[in-house]
């Protein structure tokens, strides 16, 4: 166990492309925390260069307050759990799992010990003799675990451990994966692109974008708080509805009609010297069906009335989504974020809303609906460099 | 991938039962015969041909000096061939130089390999320079190496032994054979098991070295174990063109001072010595060599393939 300090790591290659720039992080002791983003945007190179896979061009790596920069990988104490699970396909799951106590020149006593009691925690003890080809994706992916925990390391790296699997068993396994980690209390560094798994399984988050930290936090702060158009838009699911919007004389003129300003948000936005073309970022579940609320919760936000395109059940409440005419939002961070997720088809004729409604709700796809939105939890943003206006800190 | 993979975790797979073919299955095996048709004829023409009149002129005292005596005469060659001391010189020769040159050039192929995998910069150029050896005509590369080993006139024979003739001596004309042997080969040795080398996911390198492997380590017990196919298809090949050794000895020392391989025995036989009987019984013999180191490899082969639990699944 171990606390890991990067302290303004920067990564460029010798091509002059900046993979990782003036990353800060300190993990503490037993922290189970998540780099996410989209790909090539530098979470696989900094755990690389925890690692000591890839050298460090800049800063420094400190693990236990020690520099260990020029160390190699075998000397750090660090277990890495791969995507392909790299495990070596010549030897059984017990030599695979025995590996490094072996190259450890532990004696065979207590590398069987050991093995055994890995084996039995990842449920793995009758398979302990076969070879990883004749094992299931969610037992091989149970071997490298199983690898890397032998011999109780100073820290794990997983790179995302659980993307070779098949959604059910993803789920499955990122509960046994947070279990694990619970159990062991062993410091984590956990690499992944998808958002979900982020938000489920870290102590605290990281949010990277070109080589950049964008926001360290734990994950109710960045859904809640985001720093900027970016983390906002990357986490969540469905994501944040984002709408142009002009500010003036404390009123919001918004494609869903003018929004008053209540005092909280007027009183950062004249803290964060806002322009007046803004962003407005609304998450889905902010949202309500406006038949379904009394007068004094009507009153405390925002209506309009648009037809519903889409309405999707999901039993425990219900997805409308709604076309909303004008112009659309646009900023460089949008843009970003809709090639990653691949939704290039963005409508010509205005921007499209998710809203979650209550499973109450009389939403029919085709018909009008009056629906209520709460004004206090709208986000404002900065078009020009996506900086969250609203950020309370 | 992760449904096979499903079955063969928790239930034994089990053997193919053997049912009655289904009309379509014989119609595909049907059409497959006769895809295969027309290269099976011009294998069976080309190969099948001399290899079965080889071993009939092998039952026959067939000697072309004296024509009138021919006569079948059943195994009585191969009681000569295999009853005669120089035969079994020239198998021992032979045996010894296949084993010492296949030996040296796959750990120097190994390293070769190693480079050019490695190499970053000017890749085609190391690749292509690593390659002018294997590319050069063979008996050219032995005329080279004769000359330059001739006493008084060749510069390696100034260099190293200015006052021998070395090709007129047993164990240097030897070492000489199979360094012209390695110097050619290594380069094809190396191209093999670059393709072997390719076949070891980074990955695995890299969790080695989170295991805490060190390079040496993780080439013995990750890198040779995972490529070891390769490298048994490249021994394969290599020991079956090694033993059948003709043109560096021709060229070198004409098999004086029994330095001469079975191949050079039986073209003595055969195409000197005119004996037709004698030289097919050698070709035979050496055909039937040639077929026991393959076969030997390809149990090998076949029972080691990585990542299955017995060698009949793959």
């Amino acid at each position: 166990m171990a606390e890991i300090v990067l302290d303004k790591v920067t990564k460029r290659y010798p091509d002059g492309a900046l993979a990782v720039s003036d990353v800060d992080i300190t993990i503490g002791d037993g922290e189970f925390i998540i780099l996410v983003g989209p790909s090539g945007c530098g979470k696989s190179t900094t755990l690389n260069m925890i690692a000591g896979l890839e050298d460090i061009t800049e800063g420094e790596l400190r693990i236990d307050g020690k520099r260990v920069n020029e160390r190699a990988p075998k000397d750090r104490d660090i277990a890495m759990v791969f995507q392909s699970y790299a495990l070596y396909p010549h030897m059984s799951v017990r030599e695979n799992m025995a590996f490094p106590l072996r190259l450890a020149h532990v004696d065979n006593a207590t590398v069987t010990k050991k093995v055994e009691e890995a084996a039995r925690i990842l449920d793995l003890t009758q398979h302990l003799d076969r070879k990883p080809g004749n094992l299931s994706g969610g037992q091989r992916q149970r071997v490298a675990m199983g690898r890397a925990i032998v011999r109780s390391p100073k820290a794990f790296l997983m790179d995302e451990p659980l993307s070779n699997l098949d959604a059910k068993l993803r789920v499955q396994m990122r509960t046994s994966v947070a279990k694990l980690q619970r159990r062991l209390g062993t410091t984590t560094v956990y690499v992944t692109h998808d958002q979900t798994e982020a938000m489920t399984l870290g102590d605290r988050v990281v949010v990277m974008r070109g080589g950049l930290v964008q926001q360290v936090g734990s994950p109710q702060a960045l859904y809640e708080q985001p720093t900027n158009l970016f983390v906002a838009g990357f986490i969540g699911s469905p994501s944040m509805n984002f709408l142009p919007a002009t500010l003036a004389d404390g009123q919001l003129q918004t494609p869903l009609g003018p929004v008053p300003l209540s005092d909280r948000i007027r009183r950062l936005v004249e803290a964060a010297n806002a322009p007046s073309e803004v962003i407005v970022g609304l998450r889905p579940e902010h949202f309500e069906d406006a038949a379904l609320l009394d007068e004094g919760e009507r009153g405390r936000g925002g209506r309009f009335t648009a037809t519903v395109d889409v309405l999707e059940s999901m039993g425990s409440d219900k997805y409308a989504y709604f076309t909303v005419e004008g112009e659309t939002a646009t900023s460089a961070e949008l843009d970003e974020l809709a090639a990653e997720s691949g939704s290039t088809e963005m409508t010509d004729d205005g921007s499209q809303i998710v809203t979650r409604l209550s499973a109450a709700s009389g939403a029919r796809e085709g018909a009008e609906l009056e629906v209520w939105f709460d004004e206090d939890k709208l986000l404002l943003f900065d078009p020009s460099d996506g900086r969250n206006l609203t950020y309370a800190g | 991938m992760s449904q096979t993979a499903e079955r063969t975790a928790d239930t034994p797979v089990s053997p193919p039962a053997k049912k009655a073919v289904s009309e379509g299955k014989k119609a595909e095996r049907k059409l497959g015969l006769w895809l295969c048709a027309p290269a099976a004829l011009v294998m069976i023409a080309v190969t099948g041909y001399p290899i079965i009149y080889s071993i009939w002129l092998s039952l026959q005292r067939y000697d072309l000096r004296f024509p009138d005596q021919q006569k079948f005469v059943g195994l009585e060659n191969y009681v000569t061939v295999l009853s005669n001391s120089y035969w079994w010189t020239a198998f021992g020769v032979t045996a010894m130089i296949t084993v010492i040159s296949v030996a040296i050039e796959l750990v120097l192929g190994m390293g070769l390999a190693l480079v050019m995998h490695r190499t970053l910069v000017m890749r085609g150029l190391v690749r292509t320079v690593a390659l002018i050896p294997y590319g050069i005509v063979t008996v050219v590369a032995a005329f080279s190496w004769r000359y330059a080993w001739t006493q008084d006139t060749g510069y390696l024979a100034q260099l190293f032994a200015p006052d021998s003739a070395l090709l007129t001596q047993r164990v240097p004309a030897l070492a000489i054979i199979i360094l012209a042997e390695v110097w050619k080969t290594v380069p094809f040795m190396a191209l093999l098991l670059m393709a072997g080398l390719a076949l070891v996911p980074d990955d695995l390198l890299k969790a080695a070295s989170m295991d805490g492997a060190s390079a040496w380590q993780r080439f013995t017990k990750v890198m040779v174990p995972v490529m070891k196919p390769a490298i048994l298809v490249a021994l394969l090949f290599r020991t079956l063109d090694a033993f059948r050794i003709f043109d560096n000895i021709f060229v070198l020392t004409s098999g004086a001072q029994e330095t001469g391989s079975v191949s050079m025995q039986t073209y003595n036989n055969l195409i000197k010595g005119l004996n037709l009987g004698i030289g097919s019984t050698m070709s035979v013999l050496i055909f039937i060599a040639v077929a026991v180191i393959a076969f030997i490899f390809i149990k090998v082969f076949g029972t080691s393939a990585p990542g299955s639990d017995d060698g009949r699944k793959r």
